[in-house]
C-alpha cells in the first residue's frame, strides 16, 4: 500500500485512453496519483472503444436465471477453449457487478425496462442473459462515462491529458520502466516523459491483417517497442475472426464493418444450393437453399460461437458455393423471422386474422426496427441495399486480437513497473473471447484491479525521486527514436506505405489467417521477411519531420506490424493443434471441426525478442483446478 | 445495387499549417467506383499524390464507422455531405455521378483552428467538458446498479442525447459558430438522470461559460445544427438548456 500523501510523490504514465486506460487514469487520478495520459486521437474520447456495439457482461442475476459469478467465470474460460488462466478470469468475474454499478453512477443510460430498471439480452456461448447495452452503441456510452470521470481529473489537475501524441518507446533504467519517448503529431516533436510506472493500455493490433473492424489508427506500435525492450508477447497468433462483418467490395476497400452478433439471433444463415448460382437471393426457392449453420450444428444453429460459425462459412465459400460479385459471401436473411416472428406476433396483437405475407412483412418490420434498426441503416449506407427487402450479404473479417504482451495476475509485464491493461494484453480470454467481455474486461482492468495491484509496486518507489528526463537513458532512447524516423524519411523508395501494408495483410489473411498450416506458415514467415528488406529500401514517404505528418506516423506502425506478422506465423506454427479461433488444419476431427490437444499444448506461449527474427519461446503451464478441460460440441 | 464507375473533379482547401493563409487546390480523380467511401476516393487521390511526389490531404479520420466523431470535412458547403443523418465516413460514392465536382473544406469556426489541410483543432470541446461535463463520482463509491429505478422515457431521452459524438458539424453548419447543440447534449444528458441532479445547476453555469470563452458564437434558433447532425441530436435539448440554465442563474448564489 502507498499512503496517500506518497501517492502524491509518484508519477504514473498511461498510454492509450480507450475503456482500458481512461477508467485506469481516472481511477488512479482520485487516488491521489501524478497521471500522465496520452492518446494519438485529437481526444480521449475517440479511442476505439467508442466503436463497440452489442454490450458488456456482468454476473448481476437481475434476470433471476441462475446467473453467478462462478457461471460467468466458467463460460470464458470454456469459451476461450481452456487457454486462458484460471485466477485472472475468476477475477473478472468478480469486479463485473462493480462495474455496471461504477457506470450508472457516472451517468451511463443503459437500456431500461418499463418498471425502470436495468434490461438484458443474451449473447454467444452463453445460456443465461447477462449483458448490460446501450441499443447498438454500448461502448460509445461506456466510454463517454470513462472519459468524463478521465476529464474530471484533469480539470481538478491529478491527469494531465496529451492528446496527438504517439508512444514511439520506452524508457528503461536499471530493467524497470521509466518513462517513454513520443511524438507529438502535430509539429513532429520529440518529447520525453519520466513515470515511476508506465500502463499500456494501447488495444488490439487487428490492423496487422490491412483489413479488419478496428479503427484505422488501432496499432501495434506501443506494445512492440516494450516487446524489444524486453515485454514477452503472449500468444500472439490467438486472432479473432468475426462472422458477420460486410464483405469486402473491391481493392479500394480501408476497413471492414461489424454486424453485431446480435442478429443471428433472428437471421438465419444460409448459401445456395448450387454451385455458381446466378439467381438473386430473393429469387432462389426455399428447397434449393442450404442453411448449412442449421444443417451442421442443429442444437445450435445459427448461434454457434464466433469461431465455429466464421469457419463454417469460409468452408463454403471455398467450396464454391459464396454469393455476390465476389463469390465471398454467404447470406444473413431475416426474412423468415420477420414474417413468422415477429410479423405474426404483431398480427396477434392486433387481432388480424389470416394476415397475408404482405401485411406480417409490414407489421414485423417496425419490431425488427426497433431492435436492430441502426445497424440495417448502417448496412443500406455502405452496400446500398435495404436489408428489409434482400438478404444481406456478410462474411467473416479480423475483429480481436486475444493475443497481447504477458502479464502476471497483478497486470505487470516482466519488466518491472510496465503493466499492460485490456486488449493489449493476453490473459482472459484464452484463444477465442465471447461476445460483449471486451468491454468488461478493459473496465475491469481499469476501474478495480490495476488501482489495487499497482500499489504492491509502488510501495518500493516511494523513495525514488523523478528521474530527470536529462538522464542518459531518455538521451539515448530518444536519440535511437530520432534516428529511426531519419532513416524511414531518407529511403525516398517508389512503393506507398499504404501499398506494403495491404500486402502485409494479404499475406496474414491468406497464410496465418482462419485456417493455418505449417507450410503455408513457413511461406508466410519467409514472405514477410521479404516484405520487410524491401519495405525498409523502397519505401515512400512524403513529408517533412517536423510537422503533421501522417503517412510518417504510419510508416512507423506499419513497420512494426512487419515484425509482429513474423512472430504470429512463428507462434501459429509453434502451436500444433486446434484452439478456439486458432485453426491448424493438421488438428481437426473426421467432420473437420477443431481440435485441441490438452497434452502438449495446455500452455500460454510467452515469447521473449531476441534480436532481428529472433525469439525465445517461455511456456507458462495452465493448470485448470476448477473448470476442468472439456471438447466444444454444438451439434 | 448497379456498381459504375466515375470520374470526378475536387476542390480541396489545402493549408500547410495554422500560419498558413491556405487556398483551394483542383485535382482530377478517374476511375472511381460507386461502391467506394467517400474517405477510401480521398485515399485513392493521396496515394497519386504520394507516387508524384506531392503532399497528401491531411485529414482526420479513425473508426470509419460513423462513431468516432474524427471526420470532419464541409463538403459541398455541408458538413458531412449530402446524406442525412450520416458521417463522412459513411458517405458512399453513389452519391455522386461522373463528371462531377465536390469542394471539400474543413469546419470553419474561430474556436476550431485549423492545424493542417482539412485538420482542426476541437479541443475546445474537451475543455468544455472539463468544465463540468461529468458526474462526481469517485471509482467504488457506486451503490447497486438497480438501487435507483430510472423512468424509461428519461433514460431513453438522455441516451438520444449522450449519442453526441463531438464531431463538431453542429458548430460549422451555424452561421454563429455557436456549440449550443453539442453542449445541450451533454448537459441534457446528465440532467435526465437521478445521478445528474446534485451538480444539475452548476453544470450549466459552468459549462456554458466555457463555451462562451472558447470563442463560441450565441444562438440564434436557426436549427442548421439538428439539420446536419449525424446522431439527430433534436434541438429541444437546446430548449432544455435554456431551461436548465436560467433556472440555475436564478437559484445559484455563489
Amino acid at each position: 500500500m502507498v499512503n496517500p500523501a506518497n501517492k502524491r510523490k509518484l508519477e504514473i504514465i498511461i498510454v492509450g485512453t480507450g475503456l482500458a486506460g481512461a477508467s485506469a487514469a481516472a481511477s488512479l487520478g482520485e487516488l491521489g496519483y501524478k497521471v500522465k495520459a496520452f492518446c494519438f486521437q485529437d481526444s480521449p474520447r475517440r479511442a476505439h472503444s467508442i466503436a463497440a456495439q452489442g454490450g458488456i457482461n456482468a454476473a448481476k442475476n437481475y434476470q433471476n436465471d441462475g446467473d453467478s459469478i462462478f457461471r460467468l467465470f466458467y463460460d470464458t474460460v470454456k469459451g476461450g477453449d481452456y487457454r486462458a488462466r484460471e485466477s485472472n478470469v475468476h477475477r473478472l468475474a468478480e469486479v463485473s457487478v462493480n462495474i455496471i454499478d461504477q457506470c450508472v453512477a457516472q451517468g451511463v443510460p443503459f437500456a431500461r425496462e418499463y418498471g425502470g430498471l436495468l434490461n438484458n439480452r443474451s449473447f454467444g456461448g452463453t445460456q443465461v442473459k447477462r449483458t448490460f447495452y446501450a441499443a447498438g452503441q454500448t461502448g460509445q456510452q461506456l466510454l463517454i462515462g470513462a472519459y468524463q470521470a478521465l476529464e474530471r481529473q484533469v480539470a481538478l489537475g491529478n491527469v494531465e491529458m496529451h492528446s496527438r501524441h504517439e508512444m514511439l518507446d520506452m524508457v528503461t533504467i536499471d530493467g524497470k520502466a521509466r518513462g517513454i519517448i513520443c511524438r507529438n503529431l502535430v509539429n513532429g516533436e520529440l518529447e520525453r516523459h519520466f513515470g515511476h510506472a508506465v500502463l499500456l493500455c494501447t488495444g488490439g493490433y487487428g490492423n496487422v491483417f490491412y483489413l479488419s473492424t478496428n479503427a484505422m489508427g488501432s496499432n501495434v506500435t506501443a506494445i512492440w517497442k516494450a516487446h524489444k525492450k524486453g515485454a514477452m508477447f503472449g500468444n500472439p497468433c490467438f486472432t479473432q475472426i468475426h462472422p458477420t462483418c460486410i464483405p469486402v467490395s473491391g481493392d479500394h476497400q480501408s476497413k471492414l464493418t461489424l454486424m453485431s452478433e446480435s442478429l443471428r439471433n433472428d437471421g438465419r444463415i444460409w448459401v445456395p444450393k448450387q454451385k455458381g448460382e446466378t439467381r438473386k437471393a430473393n429469387d432462389i426457392p426455399e428447397e434449393e437453399r442450404d442453411y448449412y449453420l442449421e444443417r451442421r450444428y442443429p442444437a445450435f444453429g445459427n448461434l454457434v460461437p464466433r469461431d465455429v460459425a466464421s469457419r463454417a462459412a469460409k468452408e463454403r465459400c471455398d467450396a464454391g458455393y459464396g454469393v455476390g460479385t465476389t463469390k465471398q459471401a454467404v447470406y444473413l436473411d431475416f426474412k423468415f423471422n420477420l414474417i413468422n416472428k415477429y410479423g405474426k406476433a404483431e398480427a396477434n396483437k392486433h387481432g388480424i386474422e389470416n394476415p397475408d405475407t404482405e401485411t406480417l412483412i409490414r407489421l414485423g418490420k417496425e419490431l425488427v426496427k426497433e431492435e436492430y434498426g441502426n445497424l440495417f441503416d448502417m448496412y443500406e449506407k455502405i452496400t446500398g441495399e435495404n436489408p428489409y427487402e434482400v438478404p444481406m450479404r456478410i462474411y467473416p473479417a479480423v475483429h480481436y486480437t486475444m493475443g497481447g504482451l504477458w502479464v502476471d495476475y497483478e497486470l505487470m509485464t516482466n519488466v518491472k513497473g510496465l503493466y499492460c491493461l485490456g486488449e493489449a494484453n493476453f490473459s482472459d480470454h484464452g484463444a477465442n473471447r465471447l461476445g460483449a467481455s471486451a468491454l468488461m474486461q478493459g473496465l475491469a482492468d481499469g476501474y478495480f484491479v490495476v488501482p489495487y495491484t499497482i500499489g504492491n509496486y509502488l510501495a518500493d518507489e516511494i523513495a525514488t525521486k523523478p528521474i530527470p528526463v536529462s538522464h542518459e537513458a531518455f538521451v539515448q532512447t530518444e536519440k535511437a527514436v530520432k534516428e529511426r524516423i531519419e532513416t524511414l524519411m531518407n529511403i525516398k523508395g517508389k512503393q506507398t506505405v499504404e501499398s506494403f501494408h495491404k500486402r502485409l495483410g494479404k499475406i496474414m489473411w491468406e497464410k496465418c489467417g482462419m485456417a493455418r498450416n505449417a507450410k503455408g506458415l513457413q511461406e508466410a514467415i519467409k514472405e514477410i521477411q521479404e516484405l520487410k528488406k524491401e519495405f525498409w529500401t523502397d519505401v515512400r514517404i512524403p513529408g517533412d519531420i517536423n510537422e503533421m505528418n501522417p503517412e510518417l506516423d504510419k510508416a512507423g506502425r506499419v513497420a512494426d506490424f512487419i515484425e509482429l506478422g513474423e512472430l504470429m506465423c512463428k507462434d501459429a506454427l509453434d502451436r500444433n493443434e486446434s484452439c478456439g479461433g486458432h485453426f491448424r488444419e493438421e488438428s481437426q476431427t473426421e467432420e473437420g471441426e477443431a481440435k485441441r490437444d490438452d497434452e502438449n499444448f495446455a500452455y500460454v506461449s510467452a515469447w521473449e525478442f531476441k534480436g532481428e527474427s529472433n525469439w525465445e519461446l517461455h511456456k507458462e503451464k495452465l493448470e485448470f483446478e476448477v473448470a476442468k478441460p472439456s471438447q466444444r460440441s454444438y451439434k | 445495387m448497379e456498381h459504375y464507375m466515375m470520374n470526378l473533379s475536387l476542390k480541396v482547401w489545402r493549408q500547410k499549417n495554422a500560419a498558413d493563409k491556405g487556398g483551394f487546390v483542383t485535382y482530377p480523380v478517374k476511375n472511381i467506383s460507386s461502391e467506394m467511401s467517400f474517405l477510401e476516393m480521398i485515399d485513392v487521390l493521396n496515394e497519386e499524390l504520394i507516387r508524384d511526389g506531392k503532399d497528401p490531404i491531411a485529414f482526420d479520420h479513425d473508426c470509419r464507422e460513423g462513431i468516432c466523431g474524427a471526420c470532419s470535412m464541409y463538403i459541398n458547403g455541408r458538413p458531412h455531405g449530402p446524406w442525412e443523418a450520416n458521417t463522412t465516413c459513411q458517405l458512399h460514392m453513389r452519391a455522386y455521378k461522373d463528371g462531377d465536382t465536390i469542394v471539400i473544406e474543413p469546419w470553419r469556426a474561430n474556436a476550431f483552428p485549423v492545424i493542417k489541410d482539412l485538420v482542426v483543432d476541437r479541443s475546445s470541446f474537451d475543455r468544455i467538458i472539463q468544465a463540468g461535463g461529468y458526474i462526481s463520482v469517485n471509482t467504488g463509491n457506486a451503490v447497486d446498479a438497480n438501487a435507483i429505478a430510472i423512468n424509461k422515457d428519461n433514460a431513453d431521452a438522455s441516451f438520444a442525447a449522450a449519442s453526441c459524438i463531438g464531431c463538431g458539424a453542429c458548430v460549422a453548419a451555424c452561421k454563429n459558430s455557436s456549440a449550443l447543440l453539442f453542449v445541450s447534449a451533454k448537459v441534457s444528458h446528465l440532467a435526465l438522470l437521478p445521478q445528474g441532479e446534485p451538480e444539475r445547476r452548476s453544470r450549466a453555469l459552468n459549462m456554458v461559460a466555457q463555451m462562451d470563452k472558447e470563442g463560441f458564437g450565441s444562438c440564434t434558433n436557426t436549427g442548421a445544427c439538428e439539420a446536419v447532425c449525424p446522431k439527430e441530436i433534436s434541438i429541444e435539448n437546446i430548449a432544455r438548456l435554456n431551461r436548465e440554465y436560467m433556472f440555475a442563474g436564478a437559484s445559484v448564489s455563489k
